[in-house]
């Protein structure tokens, strides 16, 4: 592996919506370049989480090398690096995306382009990576591959007359695709003389190497020994390993050098000093300067996570403590809630990746967890000249204090049908967006933009957006900036008491509709009890909303016959069971299921 | 006579109907006459060889439940009784108590069953509606009801219960009352009222199906009326939905609440005999598949009773907690620690006075040695919420 012809490498990535054919695209790749027999190969290698195998996205991404022997009768050194494809993981996918040079754009024959197609591809432009397009899927009946080139030309702007034609599922024009790669992405630049320079584009904890990081070298080398350090986080470690990636494993090699893709270990103990985005160099022998793009990655979306069972508490912090491990962009840290007891208020990239946490500690780590209404980062500024970012409601200082709060705000795109124009933009009407242009793709598609704030789209605007459309509208934002905004703090009631893990802020505008729904889902969670309970919602201390459980009047079990008692004992048991699984907050006692729900005031 | 012996109450199960209703999720099936004679025979057969077990027993009630019972001719209960009657100790003043459904039995098979030894009859009307009959799917009127206590009366029957049911679907407040009222006027008026609310089961047509019933506060108003009416009309409760007249309270019924030994023949059939419960198969040919094989011989033991449960302590405290308690005259704190040799309190640290002071159950001087508590009219309602307070056992 010493002699490496730079001339013979091709970093690439593929760019597609959601459901495209991205990640069949790439076991297809891998399996014509012969890296894993069929045998060895299992439905989407690249997505090896559960998870993403389960609801068919990429969540973290996965790079994996292997050689192509193409028709010039010359070997290729493939690195695919496949990217997230989700929206939360904008960064990390840009970060990827630097890491390549070119990328291919997987568009569907029948669906054409979508608005995340878009999304990704102008960041891939950005990167000023090669595109060339492939259009999937052309085995579909409903596969209309020329109207999808022309709108690739007209929208996107990029030659796609001779994209190749294939089908990934069936393995119709992968041969095609392969040469494509070989003509079409250009070698990598860079010298090995130069100092080192690479790009972390991702990272990963093992328990015996520690850290491993995923990197690009983009000039110089780094080998067995070289002392290194991540420029933005400052971390020094001297490197124990280097290799590449093969099918679902590590193969260690002498040297990385300009132009490859590989990985690096250096007894590294915490992901956090190996932020993606970041540039390694050689502590002896520095670039001068790092390359470019890299930021710190913040939360976008908070809430409080809290075990179903009080005693589990310390092994949700080991099972957090564990997935932070490998997940640098996951945030935690210790509260308490009245009414839920010890916990943690957790910040996430986005919705989807709060889901995906909250499920692989539900499933890897056997926790029954009871989480808080997600919300965003506001910004809070006092009276005094402070400013507090906040992201628990119950942290929200007296009104009397604060002079005015920001909200984060979000440009959207919308990609739908013309037919569903109408009720999408009252959607966004009523999520407070700030229509900014519409762009016809062409007769029958067009583009929406909106700014939106982001608390308005993380509860249910996806489900919103596709239930209004029939789910043809697809949906891609970035965060904006922040906005002054007026916001309120909606507080829940029960019973006259104030049950803090229900609060949350809120436009003062939807303060009301938010806190009647809010009030006749609880009404409908809350089972009767021996006495009337009252549930408010109230907005500095006013009550703009109530509703009442009655009291319990019978709950008698009459028949009980030929002294038959054990069904009667049973009943007991399961009532005094449902008792254990709820919450007491004053004398009342709330299920937890109530927590959950009010997440989901769904549409209608 | 020896007086020292224990008593024993016997349940026998009659597991056969003209036609199942539509609420109802006890063992029954319709059966040919062939197959009700076969399944006398073997009843008679587990009677008598479980009889050894119990030598030291005197029988004080027997109940003859069902399914429908008085689907048996006169001769067949007598026949059954009989076979109790030999095998068994059986008080002189026993209480025995057939049920009986209207529009099964004339004035000749109620004169049987008078012969037989029945000196109680329990009459399922549920309903002086006919409408509401239909509804829940029961196969006599109103007016065979009426010709069934006539004929009851006229037999000599003077110890009669009727069931009655609320919260039929379509049933109003004013409908309910009339049925109470159609039922108070009776001449004899009957000595024992059975008032139960429609409960929807699982597994039966309404528990599939559910149909629409009566709110809440409906069921709630027939549930007060109910009360008022009885006491009214010079009945007592003397359990959640039990009413008697002086004197007339279920002898046999009260023993599943205080706890006495009990054991049931036929498939099904529930038993407590010192502190062990069980029950019988509930697979009819299973059942006499065993007893017919091994008819003449009292050898082996046969593979009758399932779910054989030796309580602990703790399941007989709850026990004697949340069945007894269902009683109006609720439960003495000093038998209690006679029973147990523990202090009520000891056991339920504070629960006593938290229910208490939710007002679900009343405390009342016994005598020194302690209290009676029992359910508030409040706790009556919602007994359920007290008695799951009282399980010990997770």
């Amino acid at each position: 592996m010493a002699q490496m012809d730079q001339s013979k490498i091709r970093n690439f990535c593929i760019v597609a919506h959601i459901d495209h054919g991205k990640s069949t695209l790439a076991d297809r790749i891998i399996e014509h370049t012969g890296l894993l027999t069929s045998r060895e190969m299992q439905a989407q290698v690249l997505d090896n989480m559960d998870l993403e195998r389960e609801r068919g996205i990429t969540i973290k991404a996965q790079t994996v090398r292997t050689v192509y022997k193409a028709k010039d009768g010359e070997e290729y050194i493939f690195n695919l690096i496949d990217t997230p494809g989700h929206v939360d993981f904008n960064y990390e996918v840009s970060r990827s995306l630097a890491a390549c040079d070119g990328a291919i754009l997987v568009v569907d024959a029948a669906q054409g382009i979508e608005a995340q197609t878009l999304a990704n591809v102008y960041l891939a432009l950005d990167h000023d990576l090669e595109v060339f397009p492939v259009i999937n899927k052309i085995d579909l009946p409903s596969a209309e591959p020329d109207r999808v080139k022309n709108e690739i030309e007209d929208v996107i702007g990029i030659e796609a007359q001779d994209a190749p034609l294939i089908s990934a599922k069936n393995g119709i024009g992968i041969e095609e695709v392969l040469e494509s790669i070989v003509e079409k992405i250009p070698a990598p630049g860079g010298s090995a003389d130069n100092p080192l320079q690479a790009l972390i584009f991702d990272s990963l904890y093992d328990s015996y190497k520690g850290v491993i990081i995923f990197c690009r070298i983009v000039e110089g080398k780094v080998s067995k020994g070289t002392s290194i350090r991540m420029m933005a986080t400052g971390a020094t470690a001297d490197v124990v390993e280097v290799g590449y990636f093969g099918a679902g494993q590590f193969i260690p090699c002498e040297e990385l050098s300009a132009g490859m893709v590989g990985y690096i270990t250096a007894s590294i103990k915490n992901v956090k000093d190996t932020a993606v985005g970041d540039t390694v160099t050689d502590n002896k022998r520095p670039c001068a300067e790092p390359l470019p793009g890299y930021k710190k990655v913040n939360s976008m979306v908070y809430c409080g996570v809290y075990p179903a069972d009080g005693a589990k508490y310390p092994d949700l912090r080991d099972a957090l403590e564990k997935l932070q491990l490998n997940d640098a962009s996951l945030h935690y840290e210790p509260e308490t809630s009245i009414a839920l007891g010890f916990g943690f208020r957790c910040g996430f990239l986005g919705l989807l990746h709060l889901e995906i946490i909250q499920e692989r500690l539900e499933r890897e780590y056997n926790l029954d967890l009871v989480t808080t209404a997600p919300g965003v980062i506001y910004k809070v500024h006092k009276t005094n000249g402070d400013v507090i970012e906040l992201t628990n409601p119950s942290n929200l200082p007296d009104p009397a204090e604060i002079e005015y709060m920001e909200e984060p705000v979000v440009s959207a795109e919308i990609m739908v049908t013309t037919e569903f124009i109408g009720s999408i933009m009252e959607l966004c009407q009523e999520r407070r967006g700030k229509y900014l242009g519409m762009e016809y793709m062409e007769a029958s598609r067009a583009l929406l933009k909106y700014e939106l704030p982001l608390n308005e789209i993380i509860y249910d605007f996806f489900d919103a957006l596709k239930s209004r459309s029939r789910g043809y509208a697809s949906f891609d934002y970035e965060l904006k900036g922040y906005e002054q905004s007026e916001l309120v703090k909606l507080d829940i009631l029960i019973n006259k008491e104030e049950v803090d893990a229900l609060s949350f802020i809120v436009h003062k505008e939807s303060a009301y509709e938010r806190g009647r729904r809010m009030c006749e889902k609880l009404k409908d969670e809350i089972p009767r009890h021996l006495f009337e309970i009252p549930i408010q919602a109230a907005v500095g201390g006013k009550v703009i909303a109530r509703e009442t459980v009655k009291a319990m009047r019978k709950d008698v079990l009459a028949k009980c016959y030929g002294g038959d008692i054990t069904r009667k004992k049973k009943l007991l048991e399961k009532q005094k069971e449902g008792k254990k699984r709820m919450r007491q907050v004053g004398n009342v006692e709330i299920p937890q299921k109530a927590f959950m729900s009010v997440l989901k005031l769904d549409e209608n | 006579m020896k007086t020292d012996k224990r008593a024993l109450s016997v349940y026998i199960h009659i597991p056969f109907c003209i036609r199942k209703c539509l609420y109802c999720d006890f063992l029954s099936a319709p059966a040919t006459d062939e197959m009700r004679t076969r399944y006398l025979k073997c009843l008679s057969s587990e009677i008598e060889r479980e009889s050894h077990k119990y030598c030291a027993y005197k029988v004080r009630t027997v109940f003859v439940g069902g399914g429908t019972p008085s689907l048996l001719s006169g001769n067949e209960m007598k026949q059954l009784l009989e076979c109790v009657k030999l095998n068994y100790d059986v008080a002189e003043d026993a209480e025995i108590t057939a049920e009986v459904n209207p529009g099964t039995v004339n004035l000749r098979k109620l004169e049987g069953y008078y012969e037989a030894g029945i000196n109680r009859l329990s009459i399922g009307l549920q309903s002086a509606d006919n409408k509401e009959l239909q509804c829940l799917g029961r196969i006599h009127s109103y007016e065979e009801f009426l010709q069934t206590y006539e004929n009851a009366v006229k037999t000599g029957f003077n110890n009669i219960n009727i069931d009655l049911m609320s919260a039929i679907p379509g049933q109003t407040v004013e409908s309910y009352q009339k049925t109470l009222k159609a039922v108070l006027s009776l001449n004899p008026s009957p000595t024992h009222i059975s008032a139960y609310s429609l409960i929807l089961e699982e597994g039966t047509p309404f528990g599939d199906n559910p149909p629409e019933l009566p709110d809440e506060e409906t069921d709630r108003e027939m549930y007060k009326i109910t009360d008022e009416m009885l006491k009214d009309s010079g009945y007592h409760r003397y359990e959640i939905s039990n009413y008697a007249k002086e004197g007339y309270e279920c002898i046999h019924n009260k023993v599943y609440w205080k706890r006495g030994d009990y054991v049931g023949f036929g498939i099904g059939a529930a038993s407590l005999v010192d502190n062990v419960r069980f029950h019988n198969i509930a697979d009819i040919e299973e059942y006499m598949g065993q007893l017919e094989k091994y008819k003449e011989i009292s050898l082996p033991e046969l593979h009758l009773k399932e779910d054989i449960q030796s309580l602990s302590v703790e399941e007989q405290m709850e026990e004697y907690m949340f069945l007894g308690l269902r009683l109006t005259e609720g439960i003495s704190e000093k038998d209690f620690f006679e029973t147990f040799q523990k202090s009520i309190h000891e056991v339920y640290p504070g629960l006593i006075a938290k229910l208490k002071k939710q007002g679900l159950i009343i405390c009342e001087p016994e005598d020194e040695n302690g209290n009676r508590i029992k359910l508030s009219d409040f706790g009556l309602d919602v007994s359920n919420v007290v008695m799951a307070e009282f399980l010990l056992t997770e």
